[in-house]
């Protein structure tokens, strides 16, 4: 499981017109590893994806493969295939032949060829297509076709280029699931790009947060999403309130005029900090029980909890409750130790996970996922 | 009703091909079946085709033998420009395009004073003491022209399509371990089948019933059916006889344009744009 199959060194990429989309990017992957690279349009992601498939030779740096350089190996002699964003499926060839297309030019026998299309077909529920036109088929479909003619080549390695992006949200669900079952029924690393940070946890054994061409933070989704490393990552991953605070001492943080036990030790004494709690991480409780107390400015009910923005001495939190408070009433809260998150001040403090603006931001998040779409 | 709207928009043209196509086609159809004294009902018109047979050969044969060369000239050029960046193309498109800004009648003249036997050409040749060469009233001279006039229309289309392809399926190819020469046999020429057969089609059809190209750069031996076509009108004056010969030019290109149809459809199935 942990043999290092892939390894990026000092990778880095500027284009034509001087724009540099990767800046030292270095990373490893790991044979049967499934890791996701995840960040917002243009950070990069797509441009590293590109470089391992052999589409990109970086500018400099380079793209070691079982320990062996291969940057100048081009895509048609490397062991990897890929899913393209769109599919980018054959519109004059049918199912079948789509399929078929990689084992044929490898000149496999008739027979042979027949058995792994078949065996795929049924892998990807897709028996009974074979004869379709690619145009005849739903997206869902499309994109089924698209990992069939990827995997049928038994690849080492699969890259996912926003496989699931033109989906709608159910069968993205649905196709979640069976592109992971798929990834472990044959032992297959899988290389994948979104900015759909939910299908990234739901997925990935390892994930690399990206932004601006560099690396924000590597780690397993509970790592990530728990132990976010900067103020970028805290906010891109889930839902996060961050604060200014300053480190008191190992295990005491002081913010909002309030000192709070917590779990982080290793800062030190008096360092100003980013103090990341999570919505559902906050209780309420009646106000003279609570550490803090503010007051209700919103309420949006979401199914499972209401969505509660409250107002601490000017500085709105999002909490996430399955209490219903009413709009300008007064509330106490409590957070544990271990639901307070201490991070050193990066060049991302002070820009995400402030409220005020609520709405706004979830339009923001719209409009972004629009625009990764159209990423190249 | 949006119907109804869609159905009023083409009324003009409904109105022209009425008036200028379909009926002139019933007076073809009409001269074609009644002689050419009496005006009685008659067969003969067409059964004398048959002596015409050899000339209807040599025009599909020379129109077919232009549109291959011009294929194999216009599909890299093609090819080329839809790799140029836009501001390249449009100048590029332009410049082949400028040809046919040129007087249609003036452009194979042009071609007479180059190979005449006192030509350009062989005025050149004369200097080295070789010549005259017969360049002239050849039906190598034919093809020249209804290659160099219909070009053009071979390159456009091609073009067209080639620019559409989607490059994603290019890389895709190479994913799937393509070598440069197989990506382009198996993705990118199936892909512009239906440019090859515009183009060929767009060729073909204006050569092998031209008659002028015929007329200037051919000599006795390459007469073209367009050429007895117009004798008919003009020397002969049998303009049922012409009419005749028009509607069995007019079968034949449908059968040609067909077959080449067909042949396109079933190397490529359908499900692709017919441009």
């Amino acid at each position: 499981m942990s043999k290092e199959l892939i390894r990026l060194t000092d990778l880095t990429m500027t284009f034509e017109d001087g724009e540099t989309v990767l800046d030292n990017i270095n990373l490893y992957i790991n044979d049967q590893e499934f890791l996701t690279l995840l960040g917002p349009s243009g950070c990069g992601k797509t441009t590293t994806l590109r470089i391992i498939g052999g589409f990109l030779t970086p500018t400099s740096g380079s793209v070691l493969f079982n320990g062996n350089k291969i940057n100048d190996v081009p895509s048609y002699q490397r062991k990897i295939n890929t899913v393209f964003q769109r599919y980018a499926l054959f519109p004059h060839l049918d199912v079948y032949d789509n399929i078929a297309f990689g084992l044929r030019i490898a000149k496999l026998p008739e027979k042979e060829i027949d058995d792994r299309v078949t065996d795929m077909l049924e892998i990807v529920s897709l028996r009974g297509f074979e004869n379709r036109k690619i145009t005849a088929l739903s997206g869902g479909q499309q994109q089924r076709v698209a990992i069939a003619r990827a995997l049928v080549n038994r690849p080492q390695v699969l890259l996912l280029d926003e496989p699931l992006g033109a989906l709608d949200l159910r069968l993205r669900k649905d196709m979640q699931n069976e592109l992971k079952r798929i990834q472990q029924q044959m032992g297959i690393t899988f290389i994948y790009v979104t900015h759909d940070q939910e299908e990234a946890l739901t997925m990935s054994d390892t994930i690399v947060v990206m932004n601006k061409g560099k690396i924000q933070q590597i780690g397993t989704p509970e790592d990530i999403y728990n132990e976010p490393k900067n103020a970028f990552v805290a906010d891109f991953i889930g839902e996060s309130n961050i604060l200014d605070g300053v480190m008191l001492d190992d295990f005491k943080v002081k913010f909002v005029g309030h000192v709070f036990e917590c779990v982080d030790k290793g800062f030190q004494k008096n360092e100003p900090v980013d103090v990341v709690i999570r919505p559902e991480d906050v209780d309420i409780v009646p106000l003279e029980q609570g550490q803090l107390t503010g007051v209700v400015t919103g309420v949006t009910f979401k199914g499972v909890h209401y969505d509660t923005i409250v107002d601490f001495k000017g500085f709105k939190w999002l909490i996430q409750t399955t209490d219903y408070c009413p709009v300008d009433s007064h509330i106490g809260i409590r957070i544990e130790p271990d639901g307070i998150h201490i991070m050193h001040k990066s060049e991302y403090s002070g820009l995400y996970g402030d409220y005020s603006s609520y709405s706004a931001e979830y339009d923001e998040i719209a409009e972004v996922s629009e625009d990764a779409e159209d990423e190249e | 009703m949006l119907r109804m709207k869609n159905k009023l928009l083409a009324s003009p043209y409904i109105v022209w091909m009425i008036l200028f196509i379909l009926v002139p086609l019933g007076i073809v159809f009409y001269y074609a079946f009644t002689d050419s004294i009496t005006g009685q009902f008659t067969f003969s018109n067409l059964s004398n085709m048959g002596a015409y047979l050899p000339i209807f050969l040599r025009s599909i044969w020379l129109s077919f033998f232009a549109s291959v060369i011009c294929l194999l000239i216009g599909y890299p050029v093609a090819y080329y420009i839809a790799l140029c960046p836009p501001r390249k193309q449009r100048l590029l498109e332009l410049l082949i395009m400028l040809p046919m800004c040129m007087s249609f009648l003036l452009r194979t003249l042009a071609w007479v004073a180059i190979l005449e036997d006192t030509g350009i050409l062989n005025s050149f040749f004369g200097v080295f003491g070789i010549g005259p060469l017969p360049l002239i009233r050849t039906n190598g001279a034919v093809i020249l022209g209804m290659v160099y006039n219909y070009l053009p229309y071979m390159i456009l289309p091609l073009y067209t399509v080639i620019m559409k392809i989607d490059p994603r399926l290019v890389e895709a190819a190479a994913d799937l371990g393509c070598r440069p020469g197989k990506v382009f046999t198996k993705v990118i020429l199936p892909l512009s089948a239906p440019g090859i057969l515009s183009g060929v089609t767009m060729v073909f059809v204006p050569a092998v019933s031209t008659f002028y190209i015929s007329q200037k750069l051919g000599g006795t031996g390459t007469t073209l059916i367009g050429d007895v076509i117009e004798s008919q009108f003009k020397t002969a004056y049998n303009p049922n006889l012409g009419a005749a010969m028009s509607l069995v030019l007019m079968v034949l290109i449908f059968l040609c344009v067909s077959i080449m149809n067909h042949f396109g459809e079933s190397d490529s199935e359908d499900g692709m744009v017919t441009v």
